[in-house]
């Protein structure tokens, strides 16, 4: 396979490659924290995942949409601003439908899952007749297009670095909240026993509410990012809820250490596997190697020890 | 209790619908307009719109029906259909092809269409295909698609897939120098279909294939592919990836530092339309190549027409693709074999479509061959920053259809 290139060819190629592997690795940690911290903490099977993240999208065209109708000269720094407005939107959002529709289901994650399913289907409903069933196209800020030559090979895409970056900054404070913080302990609490914590003075339903809001939030955060690598349409949050699940699932459900070594584990191979095997090959393969290890390990790569 | 309710609401629905049949206006049989009790009276005739408006395949079936109900308004502006005015029961399949083949029999048997513009999907037309055959109705069907079909059922108003696959290689081969070739495309019958057709063709040139890929519907991650392009080198990047798929592809090659204007590789795709390219964003594929028989800037008086028309409808921003224009020929198509029959009957319509032609069409001159498909030109359009393409090369001549080429089965 590899005999008729050179060496710096094949040294900076499987360079690239190993960044491709790492940008993967940013896009499944963005994409699953949120759904972590809501299925993992909070039993929630929230099939609406890939909508919330779709409406940190459309904020973020509509940011976009603003800023060069109006402001064009601060154009190339819309994009912090967006993922702001993207991350309070989409954090109300999950309070409301939190108040509405989940509070009455904790005790039934099963029925969750058929609910947030109906939400996921109106909210598509939702943007097609407010933004068209067409997918609209979101003009980016020219130095997050470019790329970085490193060597004459070797081009370092710069989206790709933001949304490490950005991967990074969002998992620290999620770890900064989760378990350096007051209220993080608090959440803990709620997950590990309700009653007890209840018990002992903790406002459990304000928790929650904070906890689903936040990880709906992320998900905006992750939805504003991906206008940089994926499509922005009503139904585009479809192509990302499936590969979210999976790595949640297989990093252990309660452990968001958990995801983030599930999705180091998922990207790596995929994008081993991609370079040496053609892309549905790789997909097939990937989903095997997870299947075959949640047969051995059901409750992931990472549990908690909690007494049931 | 529920189960009398269901009953009793059942029997209800039941009344309904024979009184519905046997309320339908009674037509004599003699008349040899309609001798088959079609939905037509002294004054108007109904046909059906079959098209996603809800689902995912919204985002490309809003542009046909969109050009459908033009091409009705204008009929209808003109006299309508031998004196008729031409109205329309619109169905959603929904993005769901079994709902497609429902609608279809629904338009067929209880509101008896003299016809049906619909379909994007292949998915969606073998659903409806029984249906169309059973029932004997007459359906337009505005996709380039990969061939290997040949309905009395269906007329075929896009490209079949050698039309647009080799005449683009062809091209590349002739004006670019093109020897080396990379097929990508999402993994479904289409572009694998089409891949075949190209890499026989490419052989039959004596040229190579250096790779061949496919990646789900719906992949958001290109990295690696990108990556072996870069390292093989191929002349060309043969491009059928569809959906949203498309976006992720062309924002990750201009991430990746690969310049699309400089044509190495060149990118010659046969599914990305101007309706794509709005969501692609035009500063993001700009200098790729398209290989389809209809452009939005194709420079005719026609075109120019349709385009201001269309305009004048839909909203000035809105942007017409291949199939849009295809579906736009659908109803016309229709008329010309009605008038040429002299009745609406299926069975005289199909005897008199083969040799219709139209000289109004916004692509040019189109013609239906014996085999339902249309004779058409193929044209090469290089992708601008403005989401439009530039004509930069047009097939001398009509290309012949043929949806069952020697040996690519």
């Amino acid at each position: 396979m590899f005999a008729e290139y050179t060496a710096s060819e094949l040294t900076s190629i499987f360079a690239m490659q190993g960044f491709a592997g790492l940008i993967l690795f940013s896009v499944f940690v963005l994409m699953a924290l949120g759904l972590a911290i809501i299925f993992g903490q909070m039993g929630v099977i929230n099939m609406a995942h890939g909508e919330f993240m779709i409406l940190g999208a459309y904020i973020t065209y509509l940011t976009s949409n603003v800023f060069s109708e109006y402001v064009p000269t601060l154009f190339s720094g819309y994009f912090f601003l967006a993922m702001l407005l993207a991350f309070l939107a989409t954090f109300l959002l999950g309070a409301l439908v939190e108040w509405a529709m989940i509070r009455h289901l904790y005790k039934r994650p099963l029925d969750t899952l058929l609910a947030t399913w109906g939400l996921s289907l109106i909210l598509q409903q939702l943007y097609r007749t407010v933004f068209g069933a067409r997918e609209v196209g979101v003009t980016l800020p020219d130095w997050l297009m470019g790329s970085y030559p490193l060597t004459e090979m070797i081009e370092i895409p710069i989206n790709g670095i933001f949304v490490m970056v950005l991967t990074l900054i969002i998992s620290l404070g999620v770890y900064f909240m989760m378990f350096r913080s007051r209220w993080g302990c608090q959440v803990r609490a709620v997950v590990q026993n309700r009653e007890m914590a209840s018990a002992v003075g903790i406002n459990t339903e304000k928790v929650d509410r904070i906890t689903f809001a936040l990880g709906c939030g992320i998900a905006g955060i992750a939805g504003s990012a991906f206008t940089m690598v994926g499509s922005t349409g009503p139904t585009s949050g479809q192509l990302y809820i499936v590969d979210t699940f999976l790595v949640v699932v297989f990093g252990g459900a309660q452990s968001l250490l958990g995801t983030i070594a599930s999705a180091f584990t998922i990207s790596q191979a995929q994008s081993t596997m991609e370079f040496f095997l053609s892309g549905s090959m790789a997909k097939v393969l990937t989903l095997l190697v997870v299947v075959g290890i949640l047969m051995l390990r059901p409750q992931g790569l990472f549990a908690l020890k909690i007494r049931h | 209790m529920l189960s009398n309710n269901l009953s009793s609401k059942f029997r209800k629905a039941a009344l309904a619908f024979t009184a519905s049949i046997f309320l339908t206006p009674y037509i004599s049989q003699a008349n040899p307009v309609n001798s088959t009790g079609l939905a037509v009276t002294d004054d108007k005739v109904t046909v059906g719109i079959l098209h996603s408006v809800t689902g995912t395949m919204a985002i490309s079936e809003t542009g046909s029906v969109q050009a459908e109900k033009l091409a009705i308004e204008q009929i209808n502006a003109m006299g309508g259909v031998l004196g008729r005015k031409i109205e329309f029961i619109q169905e959603d399949g929904a993005s769901d092809w079994p709902t497609f083949a429902e609608k279809s029999k629904k338009l067929l048997v209880n509101d008896k269409v003299a016809a049906v513009f619909g379909c994007w999907t292949s998915a969606s037309r073998k659903a409806v295909l029984p249906v169309f055959e059973q029932y004997n109705g007459m359906l337009y069907y505005p996709t380039f698609y990969e061939g290997l079909e040949q309905s009395p059922n269906v007329i075929y108003t896009g490209q079949e897939a050698t039309q647009q696959i080799l005449e683009g290689i062809d091209w590349a081969k002739s004006t670019k120098g093109a020897k080396t070739f990379y097929l990508l495309g999402s993994d479904y019958i289409w572009p694998r279909t089409s891949n075949k057709i190209a890499r026989k063709h490419i052989d039959k040139l004596g040229l190579k294939v250096v790779g061949e890929e496919y990646y789900p519907l719906g992949h958001t991650q290109f990295n690696s592919v990108i990556n072996k392009i870069k390292l093989k080198k191929p002349d060309v990047v043969f491009i059928s990836v569809v959906g949203g798929s498309n976006v992720a592809f062309y924002k990750q090659l201009k991430a990746a530092g690969i310049n699309m204007t400089k044509e190495k590789p060149l990118f010659l795709t046969i599914s990305v339309t101007e309706d794509e390219i709005l969501g692609i964003g035009g500063e993001n594929i700009e200098g790729i190549y398209a290989s389809m028989k209809y452009f939005q800037s194709l420079p005719n008086d026609n075109n120019k027409g349709f385009v201001e028309a269309f305009k004048a409808k839909w909203g000035k921003d809105i942007v017409i693709g291949d199939v849009t224009q295809a579906a736009y020929l659908g109803p016309w198509l229709w008329k010309a074999a009605v008038e040429k029959a002299g009745s609406f009957d299926i069975d005289k319509v199909r005897a008199a479509s083969p040799g219709i032609e139209l000289t109004t069409a916004p692509e040019g001159y189109v013609r239906v061959h014996e085999n339902h498909h249309l004779w058409s030109k193929t044209r090469i359009g290089v992708a601008m920053t403005d989401g439009q393409y530039k004509v930069v090369y047009e097939s001398s001549d009509l290309i012949e259809p043929d949806p069952f080429p020697e040996g690519y089965q």
